[in-house]
């Protein structure tokens, strides 16, 4: 089964190359099929291809395919090849599984619109991209699937182009992850010069043989894949992008920029952790920013009213402790923090996307409310998908995650006591956010325009994933609840398990209970400030110091005006007096000098007979004469 | 016989100069005339009978008539616009002057100092011409014929008249 | 046998009158007189090729002249036809009136 690999992302790049050719002259049912069906071939092969490797078939830890050699030259060989091993296993079933239920999520979302085809042709395409990207066992050929996403997304973020301020959304995403493009391209020349090779595992292999842990070249290497990653994952201090992204159509929010293409920077640095590992700097540098992400865009989520750009900040929160995890060299519960988030955050952007269709694209939370009377299965399953982003203990996959995370934070011997603190911090915000957003939708009195329930093709992804949310915690359950090692052994060919302080149980169960307090803790203040006494949050926006804080963190903590004072404007400033550079000289000389020519010749156009048979005569006499003379 | 070659031959020279420079048509045509008994002679002096009795009845007959023709028709006098003051002006005739009167000179030079060897005179009666028309250059002829003919329907398309009268007439012919 | 005049003197005779007729149709004005001076130029040629058939004592010469002669009758009768077009759209004979198109006022 593991020979069917290719099929993987190879399903949905056909399903892309159909739609984008005959999509606009198919019937939108056929359109739905192609669309869906591709990813959902993908995600049935993904399965298979799990069973197959869970039991044990592909001999070894890993199972490599070569596609075909793509270029030989000069020395530089890289090869298109498939690898699979735990974490790709992993990362695979992620985007496919979930993929597949947006796709079927968006033939009801997308049903009214008229690009339809176009959407989905622009959906399988990334999820083929990604599909490479995490299964590429080569950097240049992620790259290509790193490129090939940051294009989806930038498709798709501007779909309905012809809104200008979409379009400027889509620049905005394209331009920031290109920064962080750019440095990871520069990481690639860096690698390929010290290893004159690009295949990830020879790297691997061979990074610990050559550098020194703390070597100039190692640490600048890191530094320079954690660039790239802190683009495409939208974390301290290329974040500015996603909070804009959504102006994308909601299945794109859910898809991209919740589930898979911001993660492609976490599965990144878990990919090529060996180069971490060797620029301890580095790795610490990624938990720092991890956990202050984690707090920034925590922050930034308390106060939003546009619910998309809640999840947004959300989104860049939760990936803030996926950092933070790598950062201590808690690989595994990373990137089991990952498979969590992406089921519950699209799960929240869906419920979102079903919230605003039904309420004529109604995106303010303020102008939202009681609606849990009216669509009651969006309403258990976004409160199921809440309380798993606000990890309510014991029963949400979620917590499972985040508590393995609080509890590596404690115990490694890399971590220090204010991540730890962070981090706990940041559950209890994420508390507050999550269950603000449910009250503030689904509780209290109704006041947006309600135009009917979603339909069943999109309830059903719905279900899906929120039983999914809360049962994939249980794959991973600490030492003093059950001890369930399903995904660590998973993985434990991938990744080294994480240096840990020695501790007992009973302290394992007490940080567990502090986690779950602060989570509880959160959601008693969601419940009394917006729900039991709304007057009481109204009291706090209005305080002038209050108010204060309520603009800065609506605005991002200012990063948006940041940049646009200090990179923007001189950058424009430069452009606007170079306009009529040496370069431009150079291009008008040209067409001034054909306009002289023109000039000078049409003055020998007079019309006179006479002056057109002076010039045959002299040219006959001049030919006569060389002809003569020769 | 070769001084009424060379009578012939200022005769001729003459006459077309006063061709280019008269202001009246009938004038010029007239003097045209002249110029083609001259070069017709020339050809009886050349020893080529059947030329010159061609070059007069077509060229001095047939064409010049054409030119009366249309110069009676379209009173050509009037509508002339000659000369062009413009290149009356010295400035502009003074070089080509300079230097054809160079030309001449060098031309007048070759022709006193030269040494001439005179080929003897051979005349070619119109029945060795018209044994050679008809034998190697019979394809020719008929060339020729084709010619006039394309001719002769160009001129009769390019001279309609495009008026209601004209194809009322045609129409009921 | 009488001596004949030699060939140098007739191509010379030819030319001088070429040159005569060139001068006439970048001078003149007048579309008649262009034609009149296009048949002098014609005229000389025939005459240059009269004179060498002479020379070689063949009547080829006088048969270049005939074709010659039959050339210069029809486009005499075209250029004519043609030159009655003219006058009859521009109302004169002066050829630098149509020096523009049609229809525009320059």
């Amino acid at each position: 089964m593991c020979d069917l690999l290719w099929l993987i992302p190879a399903a949905p790049l056909v399903g892309f190359l159909i739609l984008i050719v005959l999509g606009s002259r198919i019937a939108r049912t056929a359109v739905s099929v192609i669309g869906v069906g591709s990813v959902g071939i993908s995600a049935v092969t993904a399965i298979l291809v799990g069973v197959d490797v869970i039991g044990g078939t592909p001999p070894g830890d890993a199972f490599s395919l070569l596609m075909w050699q793509w270029m030989n030259v000069a020395g530089f060989s890289a090869e298109a090849t498939l690898y699979l091993d735990g974490l790709s296993l992993v990362m695979m079933l992620v985007v496919t599984i979930v993929g597949f239920l947006i796709h079927l999520f968006s033939v009801g979302y997308m049903a009214d619109d008229e690009a339809f085809s176009r959407f989905f042709a622009y959906m399988n395409l990334f999820v083929s991209s990604m599909l490479i990207l995490v299964l590429s066992d080569n950097l240049l050929f992620l790259y290509l699937g790193w490129e090939g996403v940051g294009l989806c997304s930038y498709l798709l973020i501007g779909f309905w182009y012809r809104e200008p301020d979409n379009v400027a959304a889509a620049n905005k995403a394209f331009i920031v992850t290109r920064i962080g493009d750019t440095a990871m391209a520069i990481g690639l020349f860096l690698l390929f010069y010290s290893f004159d090779t690009l295949n990830i595992q020879a790297i691997l292999a061979a990074a610990p043989q050559q550098w020194q842990p703390g070597a100039t070249t190692a640490v600048l290497a890191a530094a320079l894949l954690l660039g790239g990653a802190l683009g495409k994952s939208a974390q301290l201090p290329l974040q500015t992008w996603l909070p804009d992204a959504m102006a994308g159509p909601t299945p794109v929010s859910a898809l991209i920029h919740a589930a898979t293409m911001v993660t492609a920077g976490v599965y990144l640095i878990a990919r090529t952790h060996v180069l971490f590992e060797l620029a301890p700097q580095v790795q610490f540098a990624v938990a720092v920013i991890g956990v202050l992400t984690v707090l920034v865009a925590g922050c930034s989520a308390l106060v939003q009213s546009d619910i998309k750009k809640a999840l947004a900040y959300s989104t860049i929160s939760q990936i803030g402790y996926m950092f933070l995890a790598l950062g201590i060299g808690a690989w595994s519960a990373a990137i089991f923090h990952l498979a969590t988030h992406a089921c519950f955050k699209s799960l929240l952007f869906l419920g979102a996307g079903a919230v605003m269709l039904s309420n004529h694209h109604e995106q303010n939370m303020f102008k939202l409310g009681g609606l849990r009377s009216r669509m009651p299965v969006t309403f258990v399953t976004f409160l199921v998908g809440a309380l798993s982003l606000a990890a309510l203990p014991l029963v949400t996959g979620g917590f499972y995650s985040k508590d393995l995370i609080l509890w590596y934070a404690w115990a490694s011997p890399v971590s220090t006591w204010w991540i730890w603190a962070g981090g706990l911090v940041g559950a209890l915000i994420t508390g507050v956010y999550a269950l603000r957003m449910v009250f503030l939708t689904f509780f209290g009195e109704a006041k947006g325009h309600f135009t009917g329930r979603p339909g069943l093709v999109m309830q059903i992804p719905l279900i899906i994933l929120a039983v999914l949310s809360v049962l994939i915690g249980f794959v991973q359950t600490p030492h003093s609840l059950g001890n369930i090692e399903l995904f660590s052994d998973l993985l434990r060919n991938v990744f080294p398990a994480p240096a840990e302080v020695s501790a007992t149980l009973s302290t394992e169960a007490l940080m567990q209970i502090i986690a779950g307090l602060a989570c509880l803790a959160g959601i008693a203040i969601a419940y009394i400030f917006f729900l039991r006494s709304p007057r009481w949050s109204s009291a706090v926006a209005e305080n002038p110091q209050g108010a204060l804080l309520h603009r800065f963190w609506f605005m991002g903590w200012g990063f948006d005006r940041l940049y646009d004072r200090t990179l923007v404007r001189p950058f424009v400033f430069v452009a606007r007096i170079n306009r009529r550079d040496v370069v431009d000289v150079v291009v008008t000389c040209i067409a001034l000098t054909t306009e002289a020519f023109h000039r000078a010749l049409s003055l020998g156009q007079t019309g006179k007979i006479r002056h057109y048979a002076v010039g045959m005569a002299i040219g006959a006499i001049i030919t006569i004469g060389i002809a003569v003379l020769l | 016989m070769t001084t009424i070659f060379y009578l012939s031959t200022i005769v001729a020279i003459v006459s077309t100069v006063m061709v280019i420079t008269r202001k009246n048509a009938v004038h010029a045509v007239l003097y045209l005339l002249v110029s083609f008994f001259a070069v017709a002679s020339i050809f009886f002096v050349l020893g080529a009978p059947f030329a010159a009795a061609l070059e007069i009845i077509i060229y001095a007959g047939a064409i010049m008539v054409l030119f009366v023709f249309i110069i009676m028709l379209l009173n050509v006098s009037r509508y002339s616009g000659d000369p062009d003051p413009e290149w009356l002006r010295p400035t502009v005739w003074v070089g080509p002057v300079v230097l054809v009167v160079i030309l001449a000179a060098q031309m007048v030079y070759v022709i006193v100092m030269g040494e001439w060897s005179a080929t003897p005179l051979v005349e070619k009666t119109p029945k060795e011409v018209g044994m050679a028309m008809f034998g190697p250059y019979l394809i020719a002829v008929e060339l020729a014929s084709v010619l006039l003919f394309a001719g002769l329907l160009g001129a009769y398309h390019l001279g309609r008249r495009d008026d209601a009268a004209t194809e009322e007439r045609a129409e009921g012919s | 046998m009488i001596a004949s005049v030699p060939l140098e003197h007739s191509l010379l005779a030819a030319a001088v009158l070429f040159a005569l007729g060139l001068v006439g149709v970048l001078v003149r004005r007048n579309t008649v007189f262009v034609l009149m001076s296009i048949e002098i130029m014609l005229n000389a040629a025939g005459l240059a090729f009269v004179a060498a058939g002479a020379r070689w004592g063949q009547p080829d010469g006088q048969i270049m002249f005939i074709l010659i002669l039959s050339m210069a009758a029809a486009e005499v009768s075209v250029g004519l036809a043609l030159a009655f077009q003219f006058y009859r759209h521009f109302k004169s004979l002066d050829l630098d009136a149509g020096r523009t198109m049609r229809d525009w006022h320059v």
